[in-house]
């Protein structure tokens, strides 16, 4: 399938002065495409929770948003630690996330399984090199 | 019930939004955490967030979700950053006294309902 349009943007860790400039960003491009309320909503929570794992866990990394004719796909990979037992991450309510960004409303333990269930299509791999989400949506 | 008459029987402070007064709301989601507010399904155009949180994060949250007016508890004042996050996004942003419990319970003691987040699996 081809791909009509792709765009990546770059996030920094610990940089919660611009957290969800890149979410925001993504779903004003869509929206602009013209996408349902409903689809970009979706995209938006997933963006919108990787982007916080990116800036809250990682050492950086970076979302890539691939638009074809009949999906979405939203890549979500980062420069690591990695994740040590993905299965427990995937969790509802499970976190590691210190105190700190607990008050800025995160750390919930909610991330992971929230991108999964706004997914149609998920996959997650992660090693000390990096985390790397696939989610994908796809059109109706 | 609208954003106005809300604003009045919560005896709230709006920061901004003034001009969305007419609007109807139907539906409350009421939370500190912003990743439970995000597995909830809310009414497009049609929904209040209430919260304890007071950084622009909840503003994001509520930008993510279309979600059309953010309430404030216990009085808390807003940075000028997070009036300026909502006034972007054509946010209502109020403030109101009361406490968590008792704001949710004036709320829906008026009709509004709580929002679902029990089966949610695409939004």
């Amino acid at each position: 399938m081809k791909k009509i349009k792709s765009y990546k943007y770059q996030i920094n860790k610990n940089d919660f002065v611009n957290a969800g400039k890149v979410s925001s960003a993504i779903k004003r491009n869509l929206k602009k495409i013209g996408f349902t309320n409903r689809i970009v909503r979706r995209i938006a929570v997933i963006s919108y929770e990787g982007e916080m794992n990116i800036i809250i866990h990682s050492q950086g990394g970076e979302i890539e948003l691939g638009i074809f004719e009949n999906k979405i796909e939203i890549k979500i990979n980062d420069k690591g630690p990695g994740i040590n037992d993905v299965n427990l991450a995937m969790t509802e309510g499970y976190s590691t996330a210190p105190s700190e960004v607990r008050e800025l409303g995160f750390g919930a333990g909610m991330g992971l399984p929230n991108i999964n269930n706004c997914s149609d299509k998920f996959n997650i791999t992660s090693s000390k090199d990096g985390t790397k989400i696939q989610s994908t949506i796809y059109l109706e | 019930m609208k954003v106005k008459e809300i604003k009045d029987i919560l005896n709230a402070k709006i920061y901004t939004g003034q001009e969305w007064y007419e609007k109807e709301i139907q539906g409350v989601f009421a939370s500190d955490l912003m990743s439970d507010v995000l597995t909830t399904e809310f009414f497009e155009d049609k929904s209040i967030l209430v919260s304890g949180l007071n950084n622009p994060q909840v503003i994001r949250t509520a930008e993510m979700l279309d979600i059309d007016a953010v309430i404030l508890i216990r009085g808390k004042i807003p940075t000028e950053e997070t009036i300026s996050m909502a006034k972007e996004n054509d946010m209502v942003l109020m403030s109101t006294n009361s406490n968590m419990y008792n704001t949710c319970g004036i709320l829906y003691s008026k009709g509004i309902k709580g929002l679902s987040n029990e089966k949610n699996k695409k939004l």
